[in-house]
């Protein structure tokens, strides 16, 4: 039982960053611009909360500094793909290999300047670590998994639910679902497809945070997560609600090596660095099979929209 | 019965877009040309703000990646053909499938498989003759890269699965497959995750000290051009490419076609796994070396055109060898590269639009071109 | 003549006049690219009045209705609403300036609601209300519209979607109502109901634009009429002092004879061509077809009416073998032909071209050239991996001659044609590959009337010749001359073939809707 919760609780931890990927691109792709450079985006962030913690040990600053320069990042595809009407996905991946490379580079100066890999103060680690509340984080089991986490999943949960009510129950979420099903409908009803990209697609991407914790490595403290956002967008079906599920289940996925016990199955180890990617593919394969209006990309997720096309 | 309401009486859009008309083909060629020196600049200004003297470092670059030792003048552009090759081939490779507007992001991954499959040969039978082996590992490269394209295509024609997202998996997965085989089955070195270095008969030949990978990008452009522009198979992939609707109307055989010329295009990059595995005598996770994401931005810089595919990798090759020598030369690191390649891609990115519509200045004053 | 007035008659009622004109469009210019689609377009509208705009293909009514809405700016020219020079910046704009455009090609978004599709973009904070609700309830009711606010657009008849659209605009206050060809997909009927409601408008004291190209309608609703001929204003002139001849001459500048040719040949002996029982379900999963059969002879051109999504669009895919019938028999030449493939239907000698709205579908691939194009059926033929591109070429060259194609070169990418030569293009390689049986759906849609004739004339052509042809329309006028027997669809089912030289556009009309026809002398005998 103690296990079983173990595991709970490390999955939950490991949904985090999955969790803040996915969602800042489901607000990209609901307004009609696929960015595949949500992992480069990552990088940016991590880098920029990482030093801004290192620097100023305080958690807003890193969380804003994280935001910021994710948000820089796709600002800067926001403005190839929606000004200069740029193909999107080569935009994307070209922005995962800048920022990836970018965060590299300042990392690298960074630890030159440090005179050896930074770590965080014990100040800051405080204050991102597990909260604890009296009485209620006392309760057996529960109490640690609900009440017992570290400040990154409320907020990251907390996102995912502003962000499910903002884009199913205000007019301006519907102004921008609009803008990704049907452009052209979007702007004869006087929506402002271009602002309204903007916006979106920058706060999608300075939702990209990271979790800051503890060191700076040189190869890098986001390993892939931001691939594996792109498919969780698709497992989420383009539900910010579904996508907190859906970021713990991959949780899970990662979480489940430490768990199995070794003397009684042996799995090599890149079987489980494996499995987020084959179950993506799987659940890619079946939301294939079964078509389904409702819970598909955005249908104008993807193209470039100039109102005077002829 | 008026109106009264408060409206924008004023001024007419400063700025207007408009699509070009033109049959000037030189207009493009000067738009390019403008993104490439503004990306120059631009990149310098990146590396003076890192505190060097761009100059120096772009010419460290390209001394590195061309100018070689007293000793060995040759050596430096050996290295620099030896990012180039694979780059140009797989961009070649995905340049048949983009042209269907199929987006096989799943290069690297066939790549890899290419690279096992051929290596699956090298490991286990050192008694072949050389050019038999050699062609075994060619024809298994192919192998291994076309079916790694294949699973996408199937599911794709049966099902419309999303090819972006399946191939970028299959990348994942081709990774962690090579991983686990150098640290389990093939693992030959005992406390290391390697396989060792392969048998001599797995060995590509050499004149010069240089690989003969090169010749692939000869065979391989020509090749791409007689398909796609001269065949029956490449004028289908264009109209399916251009639309499915229409490719079923004329009677085409959807499915065969996207099948076909995925399994060209995965062969093609398998073959480039091949040609890294027998060159680099051994099989190691890096193998992909993120190739197959690079040649994404290449074909797509080059316009998909098999003549010009060389002319960029070619210069991307250039900035990437270049800046492991000024990496050396002056501490600059070594991922300013990828910082460069992201700010004349961006820079190009940029002027596609400047290519395809051009800028209506309301000025009273006639249409700026 | 008298069957063009007939249709709809409608009671014109006494309005008020305003000397400020609603609008006034002065010398508007607009070019895109090398084609000017407007030049020095002048034209006005007073509230409490109808104006039609009229012109042929490529006249540039929509282009010049487009930047009234915002989607478009002038290059030159001025914009004076109510009185005011203005501009209009975005669609925004012209909903400030209570502008509410209907386009011929409706702007919704297929995963929304009628209530979605209507607030979206419009002021306010939630996403959806009661208030919202209650608003749009009133306007229907007001006008006489019925609407389920809740439907889903997917789940939407044609009609439907116009009523949301119109509503749409109703909802943000518009006074000015500008409708482009919005009696493109309704029936006789339908069309009826709509002038009502426009009339109830300019009573309410509205000024209302209508774009057509349907002389009989511009005489039957509107109170002016402002004639377009290639970019350009040629007249504008009262309803009442004008007739169809005359409108007709203004459109096209010289006198064209009306009456189509419709030659006498024999038709074969026995048919060519049986369809029978067919019944096919579309992609949403309903039968669009039910129990269809027909026959159709060489030598002579069997016309379908029916409103739009009778199931014409799938009579021809299945024909053509990009649809599969869920049961029935089509036979060719004793063979039942129904589970062939495309390819093998094509080389039987079936060819089939059908012109969907935004006429670039399915036939052609826009960004090859001409030459290219001549190929898509073709290019198997030659022997061996290369393809022959010499044949091609020629081919382009003649068909550029032989049917007047406005186009730069034969190396121009067909997507830079107007509308009505990708049409010529179209047809011209359909009729090269020499057929048996021609299917031809909406061939003249949106055509000028000299275009539209050039196709009647090869359509002719090829009925001489012993080709058996089925011509798919929209315009009942254009059927009933030129078809030498007419097959009525409605919701997927045959209401009757007729024999056009004894039957009335109104009996049509009610076919069209689904009463069957009660009179015995207009139904064939089979």
């Amino acid at each position: 039982m103690d296990t079983l919760f173990n595991f709970l609780y490390a999955s939950i931890i490991a949904s985090t960053p999955l969790l803040f990927g996915t969602v800042g691109e489901i607000l990209s792709e609901k307004v009609g611009n696929m960015n595949l450079g949500v992992e480069g985006m990552m990088w940016l962030g991590a880098f920029a909360g990482f030093y801004a913690a290192y620097k100023t040990e305080s958690f807003l600053i890193s969380l804003l500094a994280s935001f910021g320069l994710a948000a820089v990042g796709a600002l800067i595809y926001a403005f190839l793909t929606v000004t200069l009407k740029a193909n999107q996905n080569v935009t994307g991946l070209t922005l995962t290999t800048f920022g990836i490379g970018l965060s590299l580079v300042f990392g690298k100066a960074m630890i030159t300047a440090a005179g050896g890999a930074p770590k965080t103060s014990d100040v800051f680690n405080a204050k991102v670590a597990a909260i604890n509340i009296p009485v209620l984080s006392d309760i057996p089991y529960i109490g640690k998994i609900i009440f017992g986490l570290n400040p990154y999943v409320y907020i990251a949960v907390a996102i995912a639910i502003i962000l499910y009510v903002y884009l199913m129950k205000t007019k301006m979420g519907l102004n921008l679902r609009a803008i990704g099903e049907n452009p052209a409908a979007a702007d004869a009803s006087g929506i402002n497809v271009n602002l309204m990209k903007y916006i979106n697609i920058i706060i999608g991407g300075g939702i990209s945070l990271v979790m800051v914790n503890g060191s700076w490595q040189d190869s890098g403290v986001v390993n892939g997560y931001g691939w594996i956002a792109v498919a969780l967008v698709i497992f989420s079906s383009w539900n910010p609600a579904k996508a907190i599920l859906g970021s713990l289940i991959f949780g899970m996925f990662s979480s489940l090596r430490y768990y199995v016990p070794s003397d009684i199955i042996v799995i090599p180890t890149a079987f489980y660095q494996m499995l987020p990617f084959v179950v993506t593919t799987i659940v890619l394969i079946v939301t294939s099979i079964k078509k389904n209006k409702e819970n598909t990309q955005p249908a104008a997720c993807g193209i470039n929209y100039f109102r005077e096309e002829r | 019965m008026s109106n009264g309401s408060k409206v924008s009486t004023g001024r007419e859009p400063l700025i207007r877009i408009v699509k070009r008309e033109y049959n000037n083909k030189l207009i493009p060629g000067l738009i390019r040309a403008g993104a490439l020196i503004l990306s120059i600049i631009a990149g310098g200004l990146f590396i003076w703000a890192m505190g060097f003297n761009p100059f120096e470092a772009y010419k460290s670059i390209i001394r590195g990646a061309l100018v070689g030792s007293a000793r060995d003048p040759m050596s430096s552009i050996r290295s620099t053909i030896d990012i180039f090759v694979p780059l140009c081939v797989t961009a070649l490779g995905l340049s048949c499938a983009f042209k269907m507007k199929f987006w096989n992001i799943g290069g690297e991954g066939q790549i890899i498989m290419g690279g096992v499959f051929a290596t699956f040969f090298a490991l286990n039978y050192p008694q072949i003759p050389r050019p038999l082996m050699l062609l075994i590992m060619l024809i298994a490269g192919a192998v291994g890269g076309a079916l790694m394209a294949l699973i996408p295509a199937l599911f794709k024609v049966k099902f419309g699965t999303n090819e972006t997202l399946f191939t970028l998996m299959l990348n994942y997965i081709a990774i962690y497959i090579v991983k686990y085989l150098i640290a389990g089955p093939w693992q030959r070195t005992p406390g290391f995750a390697s396989i060792g270095k392969l048998d001599k008969n797995t060995y590509l030949y050499e004149i010069n000290r240089q690989n003969i990978g090169w010749i692939a990008v000869i065979i391989v452009v020509l090749f791409v051009y007689f398909y796609l522009y001269k065949t029956k198979s490449g004028y289908e992939v264009s109209v399916v490419g251009e639309s499915q609707a229409t490719a079923r109307y004329a009677g085409m055989n959807i499915r065969k076609i996207i099948i076909k010329t995925m399994l060209i295009s995965g062969a093609i990059c398998g073959i480039v796994g091949m040609i890294k595995v027998s060159s680099n005598h051994t099989l190691t996770e890096g193998i992909g070396g993120g190739v197959g994401f690079a040649a994404i931005t290449v074909a797509w810089l080059s316009q998909l055109n098999p003549f010009i595919i060389p002319i960029v990798s070619a210069i991307i090759s250039i900035l990437q060898k270049g800046s492991t020598v000024m990496q050396m030369n002056m501490g600059i690191s070594s991922y300013a590269a990828d910082v460069l390649q992201g700010i004349i891609l961006f820079c190009f990115l940029g002027s596609e639009f400047f290519v395809r519509y051009s800028l209506v200045f309301n000025l009273r004053i006639k249409e700026a071109k | 003549m008298a069957r063009h007035h007939r249709a709809i008659s409608l009671e014109r009622g006494k309005v008020l006049t305003n000397t400020t004109y609603a609008i006034e469009l002065k010398n508007i210019c607009k070019n895109f690219g090398s084609v000017a689609a407007n030049k020095n377009v002048s034209l006005n509208v007073k509230y409490g009045e109808i104006l039609a705009l009229l012109g042929e293909n490529g006249s540039g009514k929509t282009t010049l209705m487009n930047m009234l809405s915002g989607i478009y700016h002038p290059d030159s020219g001025e914009i004076w609403i109510d009185g005011k020079h203005t501009v209009i910046n975005s669609p925004k704009d012209s909903f400030k300036l209570k502008i509410g455009m209907i386009h011929q090609h409706f702007k919704l978004v297929d995963v929304f609601t009628a209530a979605e599709n209507i607030i979206m973009g419009t002021e306010g904070f939630v996403g959806s209300s009661k208030k919202a609700a209650e608003k749009i309830k009133e306007i229907a009711d007001g006008f006489g519209f019925s609407i389920d606010p809740n439907k889903k657009v997917y789940d939407m008849s044609v009609g439907e979607k116009q009523t949301v659209e119109i509503i749409k605009v109703l909802y943000r206050g518009a006074r000015i109502l500008i409708l482009d060809e919005p009696t493109a997909v309704l029936t006789p009927q339908e069309t009826e109901k709509l002038f009502k409601v426009l009339d109830n408008m300019r009573k309410d004291g509205c000024a209302i634009i209508i774009i057509t190209h349907k002389l009989n309608e511009v005489m039957a609703i509107s109170d002016r009429v402002t004639v377009l001929r290639k970019g350009e204003t040629v007249a504008t002139v009262d309803t009442k002092t004008t007739d169809i001849r005359k409108l007709t001459e203004l459109m096209v500048g010289r006198p064209v004879e009306l009456k189509i040719d419709r030659p006498e040949t024999e038709r074969s002996a026995e048919p060519m061509f049986f369809v029978k029982d067919l019944c096919v379900r579309n992609e949403e999963d309903v039968f669009a077809l039910k129990n269809v059969s027909f026959e159709l002879y060489g030598g002579e051109i069997l016309g379908v009416a029916g409103v739009a999504g009778s199931g014409q669009r799938e009579l021809c895919e299945t024909i053509a073998g990009l649809m599969q019938a869920e049961s029935g028999e089509i036979t060719y030449k004793g063979e039942n032909i129904l589970h062939k493939s495309p390819a093998e239907i094509i080389d039987l000698g079936i060819s089939m071209s059908f012109i969907p709205e935004d006429r670039l579908g399915m036939g052609l691939v826009a960004s090859m050239d001409i030459a290219d194009n001549m190929l898509l059926k073709s290019y198997k033929k030659s022997k061996g991996l290369v393809i022959n591109r010499k044949p091609s070429r020629e081919l382009a060259e003649k068909l550029v001659k032989r049917l007047e194609i406005v186009t730069p070169s034969i190396k121009t990418p067909v997507s830079r044609l107007s509308g009505g030569n990708v049409q010529k293009v179209l047809i011209g390689r359909e009729i090269e590959s020499n057929p048996n049986i021609l299917i031809t759906a909406y061939p003249v849609r949106g055509l000028d009337i000299n275009s539209s004739f050039t196709i009647y004339n090869l359509l002719n052509e090829q009925k001489a010749k012993g080709v058996a042809v089925l011509y798919i329309g929209e315009d009942l006028d254009v059927i009933l001359e030129l078809c030498d027997r007419v097959m009525v669809l409605c919701h997927g089912e045959v209401m009757g073939i007729v024999d056009p030289r004894k039957v009335t556009k109104e009996d049509i009309g009610l076919m069209m809707l689904g009463n069957k026809l009660e009179k015995e002398g207009g139904a064939e005998n089979e």
